[in-house]
């Protein structure tokens, strides 16, 4: 929303700084996208090698795009046309206007970055995809963490090649600017397999919490029933690249083998979660002799290893329905985010139904986060 | 009990293709010599693993001891299970031998002919109470219009079958000429769980266990209704209902929030759509109610239920024979007298319009 909207909140305060609300809440928004204002930016962290192999033969994904979105956004970058900055660059690439339309305007504390687009995830050179992915952490470090405190990095990993995200893990996991590893949802394979547990191992070791985000090239359709036609189905479907994820997970065991491993769903929505949940525990109480792994019911594993954010939050017409939804997830793991600077951004103080009570807003917007993120 | 379930409407019983000479009966000659020269033995798929638990009750199983074949091969035995037992007025059957999976059109729709007049002869003709599914060779929508029309003036063909994964989504336009058929005969569009498997189960790629295999039909189900909504079937065939079914049920209240969250922000991409996504849905979209994916609470079934806000989308069904549920324990917990009773004869008979008036309330 823009902030010259009547409907918003007031931004003058003392220090100048704004505050959406009279008790200002200290926000955690788990999740904002800083972008690179070109290409070039990431230039000063990669090798010569790697940077002129990129220049020859660009990014390669399993969409076989070079240029452009096959299912094309809804706006220019999937942006909020206010965030664009007037410097130039792309939204999220100016921390400048970051701050002063985001940070500062809603009192966020701690927003947790999600480098999207050309961060090497999900290209298929993997030596160049573990080369790019290590320029997008330093460039993030620099560009928003150090200068920045109230900023914690997403630690972008080479995800398909699972023993390089460790390694990428192990060089800059002890940097507490980075308060997550991040993942995306459409993955070669389902994300529990165990061709990805290093990965796991490697976050649980540094007390990360993963950070799974929808979108990915997978090379797979949306779903098992092929490639739909339009944007809205892509959007709406992500919500099931993210049930994948999360069965995956728990039919795989991964909870049973690293025991202290948090993950939070990013961008799926979380209604989908219940009834997820209510048919893992049915198909489980059939078939558990299939999984003699797991030593308790679906649910059990979710509720205690799963958080979700909640934008884009979801709006039944019955406010009701939404609040059951919560309460069936739990209070506790709801996680306020922004996806600030996109176009389908949720403000910390209007995108909740009224029915939310004072204590349970203060839990998703400024306390949840605190459980899971490694904030310092 | 039986009285409690009299002139229901089973909408979902699987009948088993018990071998492939049951099919051969049924083929030309080209046909029956191809099976033979080429050694085809079967089509069936990894959807429902013979002996998983999920496949069948056990006491629906075959038992040598007792000389007794798997019930769901058997039309007498399936009818004592579900319509004698219980009253039920029809069981409506959608047989899931796997043509699907085959790739070559031809072939598809030899078999897609064999499976429905192998019902029509074993199933159809012994009970006058069963009603059927026409499977059909979707790998060609020409070949599907085909089998439709050859199928059509058989009125105890109420609906057509699809799975819910396919290689395409099934609202795209490709398939309209078959829709349209579909409206013409009064046919309703059943999507049943299942898949072709020409893709992966899910969007990133193949599950280890079937398990998860089974777990991800529901994710078809959110792609095939995105896809009917989008691209506008329900506004070019007016009169389409379009029934899901072993879907699970409770996934649905959440996507249509989510779709109708993004159709508001969108819209602009798809103009032909003029109501919100659960408006058509309320209108024309039905869901079986085996299974049933909650916990055995009617407290929480009942918020559940309040989700769809429409007493007129769940259709009884046993799901027979998977084993959904034990003893007859058909129906989730908490739901009153009346809406059960729009579930098991009401909301059927307004969904196949080839049912009106012959059932035995």
């Amino acid at each position: 929303m823009p902030l010259d909207d009547p409907m918003a909140p007031k931004i003058t305060t003392e220090n100048g700084k704004g505050s959406a609300a009279p008790n200002r809440l200290a926000v955690i928004d788990g999740d904002i996208h800083p972008a690179v204002r070109s290409m070039a930016d990431l230039k000063p962290y990669m090798s010569k090698r790697w940077w002129d192999h990129y220049e020859t033969y660009g990014m390669r994904r399993k969409h076989g795009s070079s240029n452009g979105e096959p299912y094309p956004k809804s706006a220019p970058l999937a942006c909020r046309r206010d965030a664009w900055p007037e410097e130039g660059g792309r939204p999220g690439s100016s921390l400048r206007l970051m701050q002063e339309q985001h940070l500062d305007a809603y009192g966020i504390e701690a927003g947790i970055l999600g480098p999207l687009g050309n961060t090497g995830q999900g290209e298929m050179n993997l030596e160049l995809s573990a080369a790019m992915c290590s320029a997008t952490n330093d460039w993030q470090r620099e560009t928003f963490t150090r200068p920045e405190k109230r900023l914690k990095g997403g630690l972008v990993v080479p995800y398909e090649d699972a023993i390089a995200a460790a390694q990428e893990i192990e060089r800059c996991g002890a940097d507490t600017d980075f308060g997550q590893v991040f993942l995306l949802t459409r993955s070669a394979e389902p994300l529990g397999n165990r061709r990805y547990w290093p990965i796991y191992e490697a976050a649980e070791r540094y007390g990360l919490p993963i950070g799974f985000h929808v979108f990915g090239t997978s090379g797979h359709p949306v779903s098992g029933a092929g490639w739909p036609s339009y944007y809205i189905e892509e959007g709406a479907g992500h919500s099931t690249s993210c049930q994948t994820v999360v069965t995956s997970l728990v039919i795989e065991g991964v909870f049973e083998r690293f025991p202290k491993l948090k993950v939070v769903m990013i961008e799926g929505g979380f209604a989908w979660a219940p009834a997820l949940a209510f048919r893992l525990d049915k198909v489980f109480e059939r078939m558990r002799n299939e999984v003699p792994h797991l030593n308790r019911r679906p649910s059990e594993y979710i509720r205690d290893h799963v958080y979700f954010t909640t934008q884009p939050m979801e709006e039944p017409d019955d406010r009701r329905h939404v609040l059951d939804v919560m309460d069936w997830i739990g209070w506790d793991k709801l996680l306020f985010a922004s996806d600030y600077p996109h176009w389908d951004f949720d403000d910390p103080f209007r995108a909740f139904p009224a029915g939310v009570t004072t204590e349970q807003h203060r839990r998703i917007c400024a306390e949840n986060g605190k459980a899971v993120f490694r904030l310092n | 009990m039986s009285a409690d379930w009299k002139g229901a409407i089973d909408c979902d019983v699987h009948p088993h293709v018990p071998n492939i000479d049951a099919l051969k009966a049924h083929m030309n000659d080209y046909w029956r010599e191809t099976v033979e020269v080429r050694g085809i033995t079967a089509f069936e798929s990894v959807a429902y693993p013979p002996n998983a638990p999920l496949t069948m009750r056990p006491d629906w199983r075959s038992d040598k001891d007792k000389g007794r074949k798997r019930a769901d091969t058997d039309a007498g035995r399936t009818a004592a299970a579900l319509m004698d037992r219980h009253g039920f007025a029809h069981s409506i059957l959608n047989c899931l031998y796997a043509v699907q999976l085959i790739r070559d059109e031809h072939m598809a729709a030899a078999f897609c002919r064999a499976v429905n007049d192998w019902m029509r002869a074993e199933w159809l003709d012994r009970d006058p109470r069963y009603r059927a599914s026409i499977v059909l060779p979707l790998q060609n929508p020409e070949l599907a219009v085909e089998e439709i029309e050859r199928c059509a003036a058989d009125k105890r063909f109420v609906q057509v079958l699809a799975l819910a994964m396919g290689e395409v989504p099934l609202g795209k336009s490709q398939f309209w000429p078959v829709w349209k058929a579909a409206e013409k005969h009064d046919l309703a569009i059943g999507i049943h769980a299942g898949s072709s498997y020409h893709h992966a189960t899910t969007g990133s790629g193949w599950p280890s266990y079937y398990l998860e295999d089974y777990a991800a039909q529901s994710l078809g189900f959110h792609t095939q209704l995105g896809s009917f909504i989008a691209e506008g079937v329900f506004v070019k065939f007016p009169k389409l209902k379009l029934v899901l079914i072993e879907s699970g049920v409770t996934w649905i209240g959440p996507y249509l929030w989510r779709l109708s969250k993004f159709w508001r922000g969108v819209r602009l991409e798809v103009p032909w759509i003029d109501r919100s996504p659960i408006e058509f849905v309320r209108d024309h979209v039905r869901l079986t109610i085996q299974p049933f994916d909650a916990p055995a609470s009617g407290e929480t079934v009942g918020r559940l239920m309040d989700q769809l806000q429409s007493d007129q989308m769940l259709l009884f069904a046993s799901d027979f024979p998977h084993w959904q549920f034990d003893n007859d324990d058909m129906m989730p917990v908490g739901i009153d007298a009346t809406l059960r009773k729009k579930i098991l004869i009401d909301n059927p008979l307004a969904t196949y319009a080839r049912l009106g008036g012959s059932h035995a309330a």
